[in-house]
């Protein structure tokens, strides 16, 4: 089966070489202690640090399109998602259509009146939740999921995972989920790849 | 024109006051005593220095002597640029962004004042080149610096919101918008501040020069007008440019934010 995510001989100063396959649909969890390179490799694939070797996604090289594209496509969402404006709908990307917010939204157990909230008064639960939402909002490809859950109670990790399962199966798009938990990694199911000193076991 | 001569006499009655302030610091153990007598020291010196240039430079008035000059004052001022940064770029773009862009703005600023408005024959004559474009590169020298510490500062402090923002799909230019404006504005201010307290609260400097030298005030207050909108325009179109430089050049060509680009300063 063709790959929607291939990666070939990735590199960086503390990673790689790496060679990856992420089909259609498809959740890869990676695991590894801490330091090893779990999220260099989310950020070289997203190519948010220097790196060499080849990429591509849906046989369409990581170069022939621009970084802004690329990182539409292939969305990295950290452990703790930025905000830098007052209100949760000023993070959304320009163009967001409310209809497609509210089925988000209900996706994730959110009200709608959480596009009006104050980003001060978020709790780490919701935060994650948007930061989400807000990605998905970009139709991405492929997600890379940089422990997204691990600040988070058991009932919104588990709203988390129902709605990265959901959109995967709907899209055929591709997912790398970095975790920690154990229990998790059993309930998320899948290929379980560890990383050790910036090298994937298989 | 009348300009009363100062005899080494007087000059030696006003480092008195020098020597009262040392002993009074010395006394209350502030510390300071040393450095401000040598500091002292450094202005006889290098003022007695520049005096001398500046005469042999008048009496040998040539084209090359003046652009050697200024190519001195501009070294001088890029270096000043650069080791006021706490966070600078490695290697030659440390240097390099301070002085292209002073050399742009300070530059092309005077020789368009010395050629359209104040117009002395020959245009490079250095009795008006030297001083317009001493005052031009010390007050651009100083909105760069603060302009590009500021960036600097706000981009480290804020690099997970720009990779945040990134991660989104955002462009550099976006990511970084608010940033770059308050930086531009951190480099603004001082001259903003000084136009709007000229005349009130303090007494601009050239002017106060010109009016001990003799020259009727009316005329003096023109001078100042003049060099305070040349100083605004060089200073803002410097401190402009260096930031967008600068910010470009934290990113490379596939806009990924390229904080190991920039060291450590010694402050």
């Amino acid at each position: 089966m063709d790959c929607l995510l291939e990666i070939e001989g990735l590199e960086t100063s503390h990673l790689g070489p790496v060679d990856l396959c992420v089909q259609p649909g498809e959740l890869v969890q990676i695991t590894g202690a801490s330091g090893s390179g779990k999220s260099l490799l989310l950020r070289a694939i997203a190519d948010l640090d220097p790196n060499r070797g080849r990429v591509r996604l849906d046989d369409q090289a990581r170069d022939d399109l621009a970084p802004t594209d690329w990182r539409r496509k292939v969305a990295y969402v950290p452990a703790e998602t930025a905000w830098w404006a007052l209100q949760v709908a000023e993070h959304f990307p320009a163009g967001w259509v409310r209809g497609e917010v509210q089925g988000w939204l209900a996706r994730f157990s959110l009200p709608e009146e959480s596009l009006q909230w104050d980003i001060e008064r978020l709790s780490s639960g919701e935060r994650q939740r948007l930061g989400l939402l807000r990605a998905f909002l970009n139709h991405p490809r492929v997600l890379l999921l940089d422990e997204p859950t691990a600040n988070l109670d058991l009932e919104n990790t588990r709203r988390i995972e129902r709605a990265v399962r959901g959109y995967l199966a709907e899209e055929a798009a591709g997912a790398l989920w970095v975790s920690h938990d154990t229990l998790q990694r059993q309930r998320l199911g899948g290929r379980i790849l560890e990383i050790r000193a910036g090298k994937l076991d298989s | 024109m009348t300009v009363i001569s100062l005899s080494a006499l007087d000059l030696a009655l006003a480092a008195l006051l020098v020597l009262a302030l040392a002993a009074l610091t010395l006394w209350a153990r502030l510390g300071v005593g040393r450095s401000l007598l040598i500091a002292s020291a450094r202005t006889v010196l290098q003022l007695l220095l520049v005096g001398l240039v500046l005469q042999a430079l008048f009496d040998h008035a040539q084209l090359g002597w003046v652009a050697l000059m200024a190519l001195v004052m501009l070294a001088v001022a890029g270096y000043e640029v650069m080791a006021r940064q706490e966070r600078r770029f490695a290697g030659f773009w440390g240097y390099g962004i301070g002085a292209a862009t002073m050399f742009v703005s300070a530059f092309a600023v005077t020789v368009l004042a010395l050629t359209t408005m104040v117009g002395p024959t020959p245009w490079w004559e250095p009795q008006y080149a030297i001083p317009l474009l001493g005052m031009l590169l010390g007050n651009t020298m100083t909105g760069i610096a603060l302009g590009l510490d500021r960036l600097t500062q706000t981009v480290w402090r804020e690099r997970r919101v720009i990779e945040g923002r990134l991660a989104l799909g955002e462009s550099w230019v976006n990511a970084t918008a608010t940033m770059r404006r308050e930086a531009s504005r951190s480099g603004l201010m001082p001259t903003i501040n000084a136009m709007a307290a000229a005349g009130v609260v303090s007494l601009p400097g050239m002017m106060t020069g010109q009016i001990l030298a003799g020259v009727p005030p009316v005329e003096a207050v023109k001078y100042q007008i003049l060099i305070m909108f040349l100083i605004a325009a060089g200073t803002g179109f410097g401190a402009l440019g260096a930031v967008w430089f600068a910010c470009r050049r934290l990113f490379d060509h596939r806009s990924r934010l390229r904080l190991d680009r920039l060291r450590a300063g010694r402050r």
